[in-house]
């Protein structure tokens, strides 16, 4: 997908520590997109992979709160996500822990902070922590399974024609 | 590169373990032994996963040397490159969606859009859109 406002998404994985760094910025003020990322009518609308039907089970937005939220495909939950919203602090600061229930003994603390970057304009950067390396780079690779069936695919296809 | 090549290196990626020793060695070379102690596994298991990396040319060991570390070969750290490319791009997906969602907001549809059918009904509104409704953005 092209990228309508021309702005680059960094990620950042320090080789030698258990982290993601992703800084984007956006063509909205801090309080605007501050809401995009805790109101769950606007979460709902841009989290979930386009390919999957996200729907928020529970949702409250406040420090100490709680959230699950889920991925269906055809009507059939295929992975779910829960954690705290550790901080909610309007505008500028939201730290959440994140578990994908299909590893339950994993947990990220993400920590998003929400800068002004000039001309109305807001820069958000997102700290994932988790417990280690290992961890961190089954992260990183998670879309490569998608990308190993993909392969494969593409080789059966290869093999059929041959 | 050959389908053979291709399809060595998908099957030695396809498994967890084996994804696990490349990232392991992308950040430093290591011997059979000290892998074998981080997973808990027995050397000649390692040794198995490693014959498999090494045949798929992702990983390789000097001959010479008495420890014999395993090597990761420089195109699978072009790899661990494309992992994060893949997973930038897939933020990047999410971002652009979330562009168009600003896009369309406006300052004031806090109260008038409706709650997603998965929310839960006795929801309380957080209470910082209340304190700063009205203030300058």
């Amino acid at each position: 997908m092209t990228s309508t406002t021309g702005h680059e998404t960094r990620i950042e994985a320090d080789p030698t520590l258990p982290t993601i760094r992703i800084v984007r910025e956006f063509n909205a003020p801090q309080e605007r997109v501050f809401r995009a990322w805790i109101e769950p009518h606007l979460v709902s609308r841009w989290l979930g992979p386009q390919d999957l039907d996200m729907k928020i089970d529970t949702w409250e937005a406040r420090t100490g709160g709680h959230y699950r939220y889920s991925m269906h495909r055809e009507g059939q939950e295929v992975a779910a996500f829960y954690g705290s919203f550790h901080e909610v602090r309007p505008a500028t600061r939201l730290v959440q822990t994140f578990t994908f229930e299909g590893v339950p003994d994993g947990v990220s603390l993400d920590t998003a902070v929400f800068e002004p970057a000039g001309e109305g304009r807001t820069r958000v950067t997102v700290l994932s922590v988790v417990d280690n390396l290992v961890a961190r780079d089954a992260i990183l690779a998670s879309g490569m399974e998608r990308g190993v069936v993909e392969g494969y695919r593409k080789l059966d296809a290869l093999l059929a024609a041959s | 590169m050959a389908v053979d090549q291709l399809s060595r290196a998908f099957v030695a990626l396809a498994d967890p373990t084996r994804r696990d020793i490349v990232a392991r060695l992308s950040v430093r070379d290591a011997t059979v032994g000290e892998l074998a102690e981080s997973y808990a596994m027995s050397m000649q298991a390692v040794s198995k996963h490693l014959k498999v990396l090494e045949e798929a040319g992702l990983v390789s060991r000097s001959r010479d040397a008495q420890r014999r570390p395993c090597h990761l070969e420089p195109q699978a750290l072009d790899l661990m490159t494309s992992w994060i490319e893949r997973y930038r791009r897939r933020a990047e997906e999410r971002f652009s969606r979330l562009d168009a969602v600003l896009a369309a907001m406006d300052d004031t549809d806090a109260d008038t859009t409706p709650a997603s059918p998965g929310t839960k009904a006795d929801e309380p509104r957080p209470t910082w859109a209340e304190k700063n409704e009205g203030a300058p953005s």
